[in-house]
């Protein structure tokens, strides 16, 4: 009842005109529990209208890719100092085994007025350094993929809380009219295939909100989004005929028994409609010109790729949509590290430069946050057999290393630090729940402040911890 | 012309929530002195009737919890300035000798210290805190003002206390009661000045009966046949026939495999399969039998410590196996062990005590007098099975099977035969020229998974040693605080010195009569399923976060009458259908709307959407190719291509969804193959819980992808098709006779002249399409593998389909009204 009672006609309206999630609050269903958005209008000024948030699962290697260590150069093969490692928590891969330290096979060179270092693994980010934001000093509280992607997306390590999707549905609701307020995008990496690690579709999960928070997956192929297709030799005109014939029917019981539940199905039938020509409408890219497509990459016009995802990222961002997610498997180099980082690095430098490129040249960089990293970082020692040419490395929750950018986050820095020999943070760390708390206050909400009551407790995205990363705000 | 229609739409909508909005004011301001306040409006200062005499549980207890109980409550390490209001013996405290001021002097606000820190203005002294987030509002000021005024009265929590069966109270209407149900919910409506409805018709009391107690709709039989008796128990002999069918089972075991989390793989990184469908079978069966709801939840906790335990009674304790499990290389095996004893604590908390006992896992419970001592005492008794954290596989014949000990061999002629059909699916998908896929190794993972399912079953049994249960410190695994024992909360009920320590004892406290926890809970749940509203709207929190029952003397009656009858499921639900309450019409008017929204005061039948199950269910129902049979291996029904190979692991672990071939696609949704990581779409959609964990409610959305489903998913297009041929078939020799046909398998009711029409007009307009395009009316014809078209006329015959899709897309289809 409380959001009833809240809806002023502005919000009302405001929420009733936008996207998925917000029409599906006039489902009047009220039987269900704590209703649609959450009315919360923002706490203060944002500085980003949406998100769009490359997640690299497996766990990117920061020590060949952001975070330069020479001095692994000097102490490669030998066994990791207990001084160092402390005693803390390694996974059962390596808990008993010997720990050689082992250098990055690449080299780094700095770039951009700041003089950022990034690898040679990655020749277009270097080309962005003085638009992003490196943050060298993330750490986390998980050393298992599992727990640790349900740690990143929701706040917690269990499963059933929201993904930052669907807390941002809630809070905010939509700003487009015809797409979802929350989109998610998948693709394969080149890199590790046997055994990779798999996805969640819990990810995307909306948790104890309405389930119309959920994250809707755009998929390449014919039915971008699921069922989106008019069964074959049904055109859209047959569908009109249907709908329109469907909506007499529905207002007659509507009038006949009173039942609120029908304005909303009727509103929702027309939305689907007109998703079945604005989602393949967002999805063709067929109209971009040549430029834009060498400016993404080769792999950009081959559908369900990690680079034709992220155009497909810039073109959802074009129509508003207020959380565009993409995740890109592969990263998780227990062994093979040399050849598979070279061929994960190779997936995503390119495209994931040039959509921050695009946006910028747009003038869409400026409220749009474009986040890039994954679950954790990896060792800095060796797992399994180490040759000249091949080792690799094992999950690493103490340090790791991301990337931001627009929206508010202060570009061309590098934030954090860790100590000589990549182990343990030294200066400014940045726990997840820290990253969370920012995410939230560059879209306008105070963490702390945004909750949602279930089961007699207010959840926050943060649990009780977080705190807002100041330095690397504009 | 859309922007249009929709503006207008909007606009409607807009105007039905604001009137709504006025009215829900004018709702509350009458229904002050009843109205449960605590999921009240923190922000809320609007004005309205203070009740006449404020009551500690309905009135106060909730402010005082929701805004006060973090700090000054049950968690004695939270708890600031030594001050506590949960408890008697303390919220009446006296503070200061010289001044005389008390926490809270009954009749005495100058003397309440509580009463001045509520409306100080002062930051520094005003409570609750500013940083805390929390406040009162004005009404809620006053009501805590009004109570100490008037005694301030202390009593223990509602649910905590024994319920006791008060005779039902005394009405003027008395011939409208059918039975006990009937008398406490008149007396709430006769108080409130509310008319009950009248009797729903025939037809829709009867397709809100088969949904109820089957799951399934009336057939074309089964209407004619009830329409056409006029005797006076007409109704009761029809409730008797569904109860009595198998159909019943399948249905209750639906509700229950919510609550067990049951899947057929483990949730977990690989998310590879085990195999817990017989499990589910026993459960079909238990509801079928009528078995007592103690004995059922008994053989479930601890069927295995029964004196030589037979088979069922030790499959019967899979139920908590069903939690999810890893075999993450890698992970700590003790972090998971102890993930899955805290999962089948919360379970229990959740399913059985209607408590969240799992916030008492990091620290004492913030609002119910659940210790964190409590919550690892409850934990040691399923912390005693001899299992893995990291799983390992038992099985044979099968390298990556995720199931582990303790387990269950299933009896070998069920095996024998179930091989047998597998090896033929196998066989045939190998050696077959259209096989779905030319890639060896997902033909392989996908042996694998299909012998999945004749493994044995993952069950519980007690390591011959005791195993040590510690406090966790902050919930985490390695942190060892305090041994703990077995034990439950004594704020509930004391665990006997008599009882053994184990599962079973911890059944028997469950079902002590002493118990005021587990016949509420469960008795709430089936009002929760017959009614779309439990009596306590929060069926997982009876503490004092939860909501208040709407009808407590009720709730109290009920559950002593369940107790009473040896916990007779049927008889409960006979009881709650047989109810005037219950055969109610549903129809609303903008009043009734704006008086009471949710029907809390149950003034009318209800209205609620059918549930994903039910909704295709339905479909193949009406269609005619549902395959009834009960029982088996889960099966997979159509599904959109590469959603599991794009989300699965790769190598040995690849899996691609194989779409069942021939009947198998037609079982009921009670079948559907559930992979944790990527359940089947269609179903979550339509908010199917996640069967990640315990949920003892489900949303109920209404959502554009809802609309895309049933009219796009091949599953509801082939039974459209299906229904058209059936409407050719059967439904008569014209137009008229055929709508009529599958629209009364839809609603139960026949179409009146006008919505003939309109759904004529539909069949025309579609027929001179189909016959401009005779081709598109093959190509629609050829989704799904639904063959009976010969000797018909093509372009008819899709138009017929057309028409059935709009049938089964009507908001009164979708409804139980």
């Amino acid at each position: 009842m409380d959001s009833i009672l809240n809806v002023t006609r502005r919000h009302f309206l405001e929420k009733a005109s936008l996207g998925l999630g917000a029409l599906a609050m006039s489902s009047f269903d009220m039987s269900s529990g704590p209703n649609g958005s959450s009315g919360i209008i923002p706490h203060f000024a944002p500085k980003a209208k949406r998100i769009i948030y490359m997640f690299q699962a497996g766990g990117p290697s920061q020590l060949e890719m952001f975070d330069y260590k020479p001095e692994l150069e000097r102490l490669h093969k030998q066994e990791l100092p207990e001084s160092v490692s402390m005693g803390k928590r390694v996974t059962d891969f390596t808990a008993a085994e010997p720990k050689p330290m082992v250098k990055s096979f690449t080299g780094f060179n700095q770039y951009g007025k700041n003089g950022t270092w990034i690898s040679d693994l990655l020749p277009y980010t270097s080309g962005i350094a003085d638009d992003i934001c490196v943050v060298k000093s993330m750490h986390t509280d998980a050393i298992n993929h599992d727990p640790a992607l349900s740690f990143f997306q929701t706040g917690s390590q269990q499963s059933g809380r929201p993904s930052i999707g669907s807390w941002l549905s809630y809070g905010l609701g939509s700003i487009n009219e015809n797409l979802p307020t929350f989109s998610v995008l998948l693709s394969k990496g080149s890199g590790r295939t046997d055994g990779a690690q798999p996805l969640q579709s819990r990810l995307w999960g909306s948790g104890f909100l309405q389930s119309l928070h959920q994250g809707v997956q755009f998929r390449s192929g014919k039915d971008p989004v699921l069922f989106l297709n008019n069964p074959s030799g049904i055109s859209q005109m047959n569908r009109r005929g249907v709908l329109d014939h469907l909506k007499l029917l529905n207002q007659k019981y509507l009038e006949k028994e009173g039942n609120p539940e029908v304005f909303s199905r009727i509103a929702q039938y027309e939305m689907a409609y007109r998703m079945q020509s604005s989602v393949p409408e967002t999805m063709d890219i067929s109209q971009e010109p040549d430029s834009i497509f060498e400016m993404y990459g080769p792999e950009s016009r081959i559908p369900g790729s990690y680079a034709a995802n992220c155009l497909l990222a810039r073109r959802l961002a074009e129509r508003d949509v207020r959380f565009i997610q993409l995740y890109h498997q592969g990263w998780d180099q227990h062994d093979h590290l040399p050849d598979h980082l070279t061929k994960q690095s190779r997936d995503i430098d390119q495209p994931s430069a040039a959509l921050v490129k695009d946006l910028k040249q747009r003038g869409l960089l400026d409220d749009t946050l474009v986040i890039w990293g994954g679950e954790f970082g990896r060792t800095n020692y060796c797992q399994g057999k180490l040759t000249d040419d091949n080792y690799g490395r094992d999950h690493h929750p103490y340090c790791f290393t991301m990337w931001m950018a627009g929206g508010g986050i202060k570009p061309g820095i590098s934030y954090g630090e860790t100590d000589e020999l990549g182990y343990n943070i030294i200066k400014d760390p940045v726990h997840v729940h820290d990253f969370q708390a920012t995410l939230l206050h560059l879209m306008g909400l105070d963490h702390e402040k945004f909750t949602f009551k279930h089961q007699g407790r207010r959840f926050r995205l943060t649990d009780v911890h977080g705190h807002v990363v100041k330095d690397i705000l504009v | 012309m859309f922007v249009k229609r929709m503006l207008s739409l909007i606009t409607n909508i807009y105007q039905m929530v604001s009137d709504r909005t006025r009215c829900a004011l004018t709702f509350i301001c009458l229904a002050a002195p009843l109205i449960i306040s605590c999921d009240s409006n923190e922000q809320n200062n609007f004005s309205q009737a203070l009740p006449e005499v404020v009551d500690f549980n309905f009135h106060i207890k909730p402010i005082l919890s929701d805004r006060c109980y973090a700090c000054h409550g049950p968690d004695v390490n939270a708890r600031k300035a030594d001050l506590r209001l949960d408890d008697e013996d303390f919220a009446y405290n006296l503070l200061d000798t010289l001044e005389d001021i008390f926490v809270i002097k009954p009749g005495d606000l100058e003397k309440s210290e509580l009463f001045k820190r509520i409306i100080s203005e002062d930051a520094e002294q005003k409570m609750p805190p500013p940083e805390s987030n929390l406040s009162l509002s004005n009404y809620e000021i006053a009501l805590l003002k009004k109570w100490i005024e008037q005694g301030a009265e202390w009593k223990p929590h509602w649910s905590f206390i024994r319920p006791e069966k008060s005779p039902p109270p005394k009405v003027k209407l008395t011939d409208w009661p059918k039975n006990s149900i009937d008398y406490f919910v008149l007396d709430r409506l006769e108080e409130l000045k509310v008319k009950s409805s009248v009797k729903a018709t025939k037809e829709k009391l009867l397709r809100r009966l088969s949904f109820d107690l089957t799951g399934l709709p009336p057939d074309l039989e089964t209407i004619d046949a009830f329409l056409a008796d006029d005797s006076s128990d007409a109704f009761e002999k029809l409730a008797d026939k569904y109860l009595a069918s198998e159909a019943f089972g399948e249905r209750m075991a639906t509700e229950w495999i919510d609550l067990a989390r049951y899947a057929e793989t483990n949730g977990i990184h690989h998310d590879l399969e085990r195999n817990m469908w017989p499990w589910r079978d026993w459960v079909i069966k238990a509801f079928n039998e009528n078995m007592s709801y103690d004995q059922f939840v008994t053989w479930q906790l601890a069927g295995d410590l029964f004196p030589d335990p037979t088979y069922k009674q030790q499959l019967a304790t899979a139920f908590n196996r069903n939690n999810r499990t890893t075999q993450e290389c890698g992970a700590h095996d003790e972090e998971f062990r102890v993930s899955y004893v805290i999962d089948r604590t919360n379970t229990f908390g959740k399913a059985f005590m209607g408590l969240t006992v799992e916030c008492a896992q990091c620290h004492d419970h913030k609002y119910d007098p659940i210790s964190q001592k409590n919550y690892y005492q409850l934990s040691a008794f399923f912390n005693q099975v001899p299992e893995k954290g990291v799983t390992e596989s038992f099985a044979k014949n099968i390298h990556h099977n995720q199931q582990s000990a303790p387990y269950l061999e299933l009896p070998e002629e069920e095996v024998a035969s179930i091989r047998n059909i597998i090896n033929e699916q196998v066989k045939a998908e190998y050696s077959n020229g259209s096989t779905q896929d030319k890639d060896s190794l997902y033909l392989d993972n996908w042996k694998e998974e299909m012998e999945a399912m004749v493994q044995p079953v993952m069950i519980m049994k007690e390591k011959d040693t005791l195993r040590p249960t510690y406090i966790l410190e902050r919930g985490l695994y390695d942190s060892h605080g305090e041994l703990v024992s077995f034990g439950t909360p004594e704020s509930i009920s004391d665990f006997g010195p008599d009882l053994p320590r184990n599962r079973l004892g911890l059944a028997q406290w469950l079902f002590n009569p002493e118990n005021p926890l587990t016949a509420r809970v469960v008795v709430n749940r089936y009002w929760q399923m017959i009614f779309g509203r439990g009596l306590v709207n929060t069926p997982d929190d009876f503490g004092s976060q939860g909501e208040l029952p709407t009808h407590p003397a009720l709730l109290d009656w009920l559950a002593v009458d369940f107790m009473e009858s040896g916990w007779d499921v049927k008889k409960l639900l006979k009881t709650m259908v047989a109810s005037a309450t219950y055969q109610q019409a549903s129809k609303t008017d903008n009043a009734a709307l704006a008086f009471d929204p949710e029907n809390r005061w149950l003034s009318r039948g209800t209205q609620q959407r059918l549930t994903a199950e039910m909704l295709r269910d339905q479909a193949l129902a009406m269609s005619g190719l549902m395959n009834k049979q009960i029982g088996g291996p889960s099966v997979k029904p159509y599904q959109p291509e590469g959603l599991w190979t794009q989300i699965s692991s790769g190598g040995r672990y690849k899996r691609k969804y194989m779409v069942a071939q021939g009947k198998d696609r037609y079982r009921r949704s009670l079948y559907t193959y559930w992979k944790r990581i990527q359940p089947p779409p269609a179903m979550s959609i339509f908010d199917a819980a996640s069967r990640n964990q315990c949920t003892v409610k489900r949303q109920s959305t209404n959502t554009p992808l809802q609309a895309l489903v049933l009219l796009n998913d091949p599953q509801f297009v082939e039974a459209s098709e299906a229904l058209g041929y059936r409407m050719m078939k059967e439904g008569g020799n014209n137009s008229k006779q055929r709508i009529e046909y599958a629209f009364r398998w839809a609603t139960s009711r026949k179409p009146d002249m006008e919505e003939l029409n309109i759904l004529e007009s539909l069949f025309n307009d579609e027929l001179d399409e189909f016959r401009k395009y005779p081709e598109r009316a093959e190509e629609f014809l050829h989704i799904g593998e639904f063959n009976g078209q010969e000797n018909v006329d093509i372009p008819e015959f899709a138009a017929y389909g057309v028409v059935a899709n709009a049938i089964i897309n009507l908001s009164e289809s979708l409804q139980k009204n």
